[in-house]
């Protein structure tokens, strides 16, 4: 197979391929997880400055409502994922594994739980200024995982000019199968959202890129796309990972390569999720705020494996109780995949707007003592940015924070495919960590 | 808070890894010298076996001196200390592996107590020695020895017969008996060409393991299928012999020997397959290994055509392990997107 480069999809260079593991949720349909009795919105669960909450404690709020409003232009609102009373605006335990700012909602048992009145379908032709603004007070952020608020993207700064839009529906995280159940149950919303993007920014063409482990949802975007004749196009990507890294996305259907330090938009070129691009065509169309989201629940530590809808604000425990309940020899829980997720350790932390699943893990591999660096380069060999994490390791170890940027330590986007490959078992990506905080220190001690 | 958490561990990303392990890649190359230590055996008898357990035991042993027992356990942390890794057997057999079938065994156990000390400990352990360890214990035989490091024997004889040197007492002149000439000290003295057929076999005068190419090469097929090591260090050291006595070859067939006669005599296919493609001592880019490759190549046909040795296989590795740094610090690869 490798002799035939040709003859297979296209991909970036380097990389690496841990077991895929979907095989548990792939086939399963996205059910809607019941109402449970509370919700905790962290007021900080995307990129950039926090909520700043409009609710006090004691208040009524319905479903979809507003109650934490944007604290910059980089932030977004947030809204009551139930309709209930909000219980206390206060500390409680987040993803992050820290305590953080929240707003906690007590469900109302006894509402039908429809959307409040205020969310009402965009009136069409919205002008685009407005449309960022509306997008920015329905707390849309991107799915993928990074959580940036998406109005952000759709503001194209003056002088540059977003000709391409293109759709991660690459979901190259092992385990995960949530963005993949999106694009074949939902083909025409993702394609919708597409076009929406393409619209307000004024693309000429529009690229899908999919995993091809992901046979039937590539069919199914074909086919929505075929039918209307639209300028899109849908690409099957060689499974590796971290082929859902942007960066390798656009490598891998262009063949370019975004700048170091720099935006898509440098290529003139717009990023997005599948599941960020049907969640605004939710709010188009019914008026929706980002109020819920699809994950993926998985791993041997849970008793029925699922993709859900889950309401935002809703405890890792009680999506693990609606999935049958963990084993209790569970050693690992994760949010998000087993590559660059988090471990947990308090269950109470809520499901937020970057949650991609929840992975509970009876086995997790063992805590294995690192050994010297023998130099083998496999490192050198899996990162897709060409970087060479064994030196960058060594530089941060040692505090040499000069040369970490003669060795480009800040252009890591931690994807930990060289700790996945160490023989030695060097925990390289978390050095790579500290080594890139070092830098950003320096920097702001030298601003000072 | 809610009912106690259930005992979950914590610790940062990534949650899976591929399960390779250095011990498993010291492991698997050892694994492939078993068959070159066997061939040995079968060319030149229980001597072979010895030679190789000697310098074994003086690495293993040497290593278990000096590495960590700071628990007071006699084998150190972690049960077996650094012996675990296996670094130290693999110099151990690669050591003997070099070394001619009628050495004492006391020499061969003191090569691996250099190769040890002198070529891995003093630098700081594993992955910081800049030479090759095996051939820092080799040179130090060849510079004390000069005589009985290029004393070699013709293969053959019974199984059990001892070569006349192999229980020689410690600095003694014992080194007697038949000897004969390496096919490549036979080709630069006396311009008599061994054929190809009899380097492959292995049926040839030489050091124990470097007689039979075509075992060798299929050590590196197997190496090379396993993703042990990067096959850019051999095959660059390989297209550059081929290359350069390619190009004397062509312009004068009588006084240089063929390309093929240069890659599979003498300890080349040894050196390259097994000491070439050390991870620690070769450079870390595919540009610093193909540069690595390529100045081994141009060294060892420039010292066995024009230097005063026949053979230059480890000079050639070991002057180019000295540039391996600097190798490394001209060729970075370039950065995605810059």
């Amino acid at each position: 197979m490798k002799l035939l480069p040709f003859l297979r999809p296209p991909t970036f260079r380097h990389g690496v391929h841990p077991d895929e593991q979907k095989a548990a949720t792939a086939g399963l349909p996205i059910e809607r997880m019941p109402f449970v009795e509370e919700y905790v919105m962290p007021l900080a669960q995307h990129i950039g400055a926090p909520a700043r909450a409009i609710v006090e404690p004691g208040q009524r709020v319905e479903r979809g409502e507003m109650i934490a409003e944007p604290g910059g232009f980089v932030s977004t609102a947030h809204h009551a994922p139930a309709t209930g009373t909000v219980r206390a605006i206060d500390l409680r335990p987040h993803p992050s594994g820290r305590l953080q700012p929240a707003i906690v909602i007590g469900a109302d048992p006894f509402s039908s739980q429809r959307l409040s009145a205020d969310a009402q379908p965009l009136p069409k032709g919205l002008p685009g200024p407005e449309l960022v603004r509306r997008i920015q007070d329905a707390g849309l952020v991107g799915l993928g995982g990074a959580a940036f608020p998406s109005h952000v993207k759709l503001q194209v700064p003056e002088g540059k000019k977003a000709r391409f839009v293109m759709l991660n529906g690459c979901e190259c995280e092992p385990y995960l199968t949530c963005d993949h159940r999106i694009m074949l149950e939902r083909p025409r919303a993702v394609i919708g959202g597409l076009r929406l993007i393409m619209e307000q920014v004024g693309a000429e063409r529009g690229y899908v890129g999919v995993e091809n482990n992901k046979a039937d949802a590539i069919e199914a975007l074909r086919q929505a796309v075929g039918r209307e004749g639209l300028p899109i196009e849908v690409f099957a990507l060689q499974v590796k990972y971290p082929q859902g890294a942007e960066k390798m996305m656009i490598d891998a259907i262009l063949r370019q390569e975004v700048p170091s330090g720099g935006l898509p938009l440098d290529l003139e070129l717009l990023v997005n999720n599948v599941g960020t691009a049907a969640a605004m065509v939710d709010l188009v169309e019914t008026g929706q705020p980002l109020i819920e989201r699809v994950l993926t629940v998985s791993g041997d530590g849970v008793r029925r494996p699922a993709n859900l809808l889950v309401p935002l604000g809703t405890s890792i425990e009680a999506v693990l109780d609606y999935c049958g309940g963990m084993l209790p020899e569970t050693r690992q829980v994760l949010l998000g995949g087993p590559m660059m997720g988090m471990a947990q350790k308090n269950l109470d932390a809520p499901i937020v707007k970057g949650t991609g699943g929840i992975l509970a893990s009876l086995r997790p591999a063992p805590f294995i003592e690192e050994e010297p660096c023998i130099r083998c380069a496999r490192c050198l060999e899996a990162c897709p940015l060409y970087l060479n994490p064994a030196r960058i390791a060594l530089l941060a170890r040692e505090e040499r924070v000069p040369e970490l940027s003669t060795y480009h330590a800040m252009d890591c986007f931690e994807c930990a495919a060289c700790s996945f490959v160490c023989p030695s078992h060097i925990p390289l990506v978390q050095l790579i960590r500290m080594g890139k905080a070092m830098v950003r220190q320096a920097a702001e001690a030298e601003a000072s | 808070m809610a009912r106690d958490a259930p005992r979950l561990r914590i610790k940062t990303a990534p949650y899976v890894h591929t399960g390779l392990s250095t011990r498993r890649l010291m492991f698997e190359v050892v694994a492939s010298l078993a068959p070159v230590v066997l061939c040995a055996a079968w060319y030149f008898g229980v001597s072979a076996v010895l030679v190789v357990a000697a310098a074994t035991a003086g690495a293993v042993g040497t290593e278990w001196v000096f590495m960590d027992k700071s628990d007071g356990h006699l084998l150190g942390k972690h049960s077996l200390g650094t012996l675990r890794d296996g670094s130290a057997l693999l110099t151990g057999v690669l050591l003997g592996l070099t070394l001619p079938p009628a050495i004492p065994l006391w020499m061969a156990f003191l090569g691996g107590f250099v190769a040890i000390s002198l070529g891995k400990v003093i630098w700081g352990g594993l992955g910081q020695n800049l030479f090759n360890p095996a051939l820092v214990g080799r040179a130090f035989l060849q510079a004390a020895f000069p005589i009985t490091l290029t004393t070699w024997v013709p293969p053959g004889a019974s199984f059990w017969d001892l070569r006349s040197g192999t229980f020689a007492a410690p600095l003694m002149n014992a080194v007697d008996g038949v000897t004969s000439a390496t096919p490549l000290g036979l080709a630069k003295f006396e311009q008599q060409i061994t054929p190809i057929r009899a380097l492959l076999s292995g049926d040839t005068a030489g050091s124990l393991g470097e007689t039979s190419g075509a075992l060798l090469l299929i050590c590196a097929v197997y190496l090379g299928v396993r993703k042990v090591f990067d096959w850019r260090l051999p095959l660059a050291t390989i297209l550059s012999v081929a290359l350069f006595s390619g190009a004397l070859h062509l312009i004068d067939a009588e006084i240089y020997p063929s390309p093929l006669f240069m890659l599979c005599s003498g300890g080349f296919l040894f050196g390259t397959v097994f000491m070439v493609t050390d991870p620690v001592t070769s450079p870390i880019t595919p540009r610093g290994e193909w540069i690595f490759g390529l100045g081994v190549g141009l060294l060892v046909v420039l010292i066995r055509l024009f230097g005063g040795l026949a053979e230059g296989v480890m000079y050639a590795i070991l002057l180019m392990n000295s540039v391996t740094p600097l190798i490394n610090r001209v060729t970075q690869p370039r950065k995605f997107g810059g």
